[in-house]
C-alpha cells in the first residue's frame, strides 16, 4: 500500500497525499461530524462528494482548469483527483507585482465567467480554493457548488469573492474590481446585471 | 471608570452601567423593555416610540441599580448602528441630552462589536474569538483579522430569529417563537428533509421557511417539523462558524445574539468546539440580548483608547458596518 500522508485539514475534510497508479494524487475525505444527526451528515456528505466531482468534470469540458479526477467514492464521502503542485492564490496574491495582481485578478474572473456561462455556480470562490499552476487558475472545492442559471446564483457567487478579498487581502481589495473586469469581457450575457445583483445583496446582509 | 450605555437599535431598549476592573468588564446595572408588535414585525416608528416612553425611567432605574449616583457617571456611551433609523435616534437622543446635562462625553459604539467585547470583558480566557451572532434580524460570523473586525459569513436573506418567528406565526405560537420551537423540537423524532444552504461562509434561511410551511400545510407532525428546522438551521450555523474558525486559524468561539439562549445551538457549536480542541464561550443571558451593559463597555474600550466624539458629530449610522471600525483597542 501506499502510504497516506494528511496535508491538510479544513473544517469540512482532510486532505491526503497519495498515488494512484503513477499518478500523484490528493484524497478528498469528508469528515462526519457528531454535532448533526446523522440524517443529515450522511445526506451532506453523500451530496456534496458526488455534486463536486461532477461539478469539476463538467467545467473541465468547458475549458476550466480543475484537477482531473480518478475515482469518487460517495458512500465513503472520498473524492481521489490530481494532485496540484502549484500555489493557492491566497498565499501569492499580497505578494505579487501591482501590474501581475491585476493580470492575475483579471483571469481569475475570466476564469469564474466561462463556469457561469455554463450555468455552474462554484458556491465557495476564495482565494485558498483557486491554484495557480503553468500559468493558469486551477479550481478546487466545488462541494457547495450547484448547476444553476440565475443571475441571483451567479451574484451570490461572486459576493462570496468579494467578502473572502475584504477579509483576507483587505489591503488589496480593489483586486475584486479587476476580477469583475476579467468577467465582463467573458461573460456571453450582459454582466452588469450580475453586479448590480452583488449590490443588492450587499445591502441586504450586513448593512441592514 | 463609570459608563452608562444606551441601546436601542430594535426591538429593545436597554440601560447599563458598567465599570472596568483589571481590564475586566463588571455590570454594575443592566435593565431594559422589549416592544412587541401585536403582530406582523417591527414598526420602526411604533418601537420608537415605545422607547421613547420608556427610556427616561430606565435611565433612573439603572442608576438605582447600580447603586451609584448621576455624578459619579464619567463617559455616556450609545449604539450608534446598525439599526433602525427612528430607533437609533431615541437612543442617540437621550444620550446626547445626557452627556451635556452631566457635563460628560459621549461616544457612539458599533452595536455587532459590543456583541463580541461584552464576551471578551466579562469572560475569563476569551481572548481572541471567533463570533457566532444569532438574533431576529442578524446573522454574522465575526472575527478579528487583519486589524479590524470582519464579517466572515452572514445571512443572504434572512436572520435566523426572524426565520424561527416568521414558521412561528404561521403555525400560530406565541411572539417571541424560538422559546416554543425549542420545546416542541424536544418531543420531535422524525427528520423531515428540509434544504440546508450555506455558500462560502454565508447562509440563507428562506428555503427551509418555505419547505417547513409546506409540512405543517401537509399536516405533519409541529414537533418533527420544528425538529427538523432546528436541527438543519443549527447545523448549518455550526458549519459556517467552524469554516471560519478553520479560516482565521481561530480555537474560541463564542456565541451572542438572543438565540444564543437555545440549549440546542449551544449544544452543537461546544460539540464542534470540543472536536476541534477549541474553547467555547457563552455569555450571561442578559449580556447575550440586546442591552446596555455591552454598549457601556465598548465605550469605555474606546474612550480609554483616545477615541474622542464631539456631540456635534455624534450621527447615527443605520448601516454602521462591523468592518468600518477601527479597532485602536486591541492588537
Ligand atoms: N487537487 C489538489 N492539489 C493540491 N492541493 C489540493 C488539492 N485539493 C485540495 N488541496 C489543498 O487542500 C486544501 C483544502 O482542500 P479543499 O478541497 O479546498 O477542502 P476544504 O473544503 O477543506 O476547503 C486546499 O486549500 C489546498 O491547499
Ligand atoms: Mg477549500
Amino acid at each position: 500500500m501506499t502510504k497516506e500522508k494528511i496535508i491538510y485539514q479544513g473544517a469540512e475534510a482532510k486532505i491526503c497525499k497519495s498515488k494512484y497508479m503513477d499518478f500523484d494524487v490528493v484524497k478528498k475525505r469528508r469528515i462526519k461530524k457528531s454535532y448533526r444527526i446523522r440524517e443529515i451528515d450522511n445526506r451532506l456528505i453523500f451530496y456534496r462528494t458526488k455534486e463536486e466531482s461532477k461539478l469539476m468534470t463538467e467545467a473541465r469540458k468547458f475549458g476550466v482548469s480543475v484537477p482531473i479526477i480518478f475515482d469518487v467514492d460517495t458512500k465513503n464521502g472520498i473524492i481521489t483527483m490530481e494532485f496540484l503542485v502549484g500555489k493557492r492564490i491566497k498565499d501569492i496574491l499580497n505578494d505579487l507585482s501591482e501590474k501581475e495582481r491585476i493580470r492575475i485578478c483579471k483571469m481569475i474572473g475570466e476564469s469564474i465567467a466561462k463556469l457561469h456561462n455554463n450555468n455552474i455556480i462554484h458556491g465557495d470562490i476564495t482565494t485558498s480554493n483557486m491554484i495557480y499552476q503553468d500559468d493558469r487558475i486551477h479550481f478546487i472545492d466545488f462541494g457547495l457548488g450547484e448547476k444553476n442559471g440565475e443571475i441571483e446564483a451567479k451574484g451570490v457567487d461572486l459576493h462570496v469573492l468579494m467578502e473572502a478579498i475584504e477579509s483576507t487581502h483587505s489591503r488589496y481589495s480593489n483586486c475584486f474590481d479587476y476580477v469583475l473586469e476579467g468577467y465582463k469581457n467573458k461573460l456571453k450575457n450582459d454582466g452588469n446585471l450580475v453586479i448590480k445583483k452583488i449590490a443588492e445583496i450587499v445591502k441586504r446582509g450586513r448593512y441592514r | 471608570m463609570l459608563c452608562l450605555g444606551i441601546e436601542a437599535t430594535a426591538h429593545t431598549v436597554g440601560i447599563g452601567i458598567v465599570e472596568q476592573n483589571n481590564g475586566k468588564c463588571n455590570v454594575l446595572s443592566n435593565v431594559l423593555k422589549i416592544y412587541r408588535p401585536e403582530q406582523g414585525g417591527i414598526h420602526p416608528r411604533e418601537a420608537a416610540n415605545h422607547h421613547t416612553i420608556y427610556i427616561a425611567d430606565l435611565i433612573k432605574e439603572s442608576i438605582n441599580v447600580a447603586n451609584v449616583s448621576f455624578s459619579e457617571i464619567d463617559l455616556i456611551s450609545f449604539s450608534k448602528g446598525p439599526g433602525l433609523g427612528p430607533c437609533l435616534r431615541t437612543g442617540a437622543t437621550a444620550a446626547r441630552a445626557l452627556s451635556l446635562t452631566l457635563d460628560k462625553p459621549l461616544i457612539g459604539v458599533n452595536h455587532c462589536v459590543a456583541h463580541l467585547e461584552i464576551g471578551r470583558g466579562t469572560l475569563n480566557d476569551c481572548n481572541d474569538p471567533v463570533l457566532l451572532y444569532t438574533s431576529g434580524a442578524n446573522t454574522q460570523v465575526i472575527a478579528f483579522a487583519e486589524g479590524r473586525y470582519r464579517v466572515f459569513g452572514e445571512t443572504l436573506d434572512i436572520g435566523i430569529g426572524n426565520c424561527l418567528d416568521k414558521f412561528g406565526r404561521t403555525v400560530g405560537l406565541d411572539f417571541p417563537c424560538g422559546p416554543a420551537i425549542e420545546k416542541l423540537a424536544v418531543n420531535g423524532k422524525k427528520y423531515l428533509d428540509l434544504p440546508y444552504t450555506i455558500k462560502g461562509m454565508d447562509i440563507a434561511f428562506s428555503g427551509l421557511l418555505t419547505a417547513a410551511e409546506q409540512y405543517y400545510r401537509a399536516n405533519k407532525s409541529l414537533e418533527d417539523i420544528c425538529y427538523s428546522i432546528q436541527e438543519t438551521t443549527f447545523a448549518a450555523l455550526t458549519e459556517v462558524t467552524e469554516r471560519a474558525m478553520a479560516h482565521t486559524e481561530k480555537d474560541e468561539v463564542l456565541l451572542g445574539g438572543g438565540v444564543a439562549a437555545n440549549k440546542k445551538l449551544r449544544e452543537m457549536v461546544q460539540i464542534m468546539a470540543k472536536e476541534r480542541g477549541a474553547s467555547f464561550f457563552v455569555p450571561s443571558k442578559d449580556l447575550c440580548i440586546d442591552n446596555g451593559a455591552m454598549i457601556a463597555w465598548l465605550g469605555v474600550l474606546m474612550y480609554n483608547s483616545g477615541i474622542r466624539l464631539k456631540v456635534e458629530n455624534s450621527f447615527i449610522d443605520q448601516r454602521f458596518r462591523t468592518d468600518m471600525v477601527d479597532v485602536t483597542w486591541r492588537d
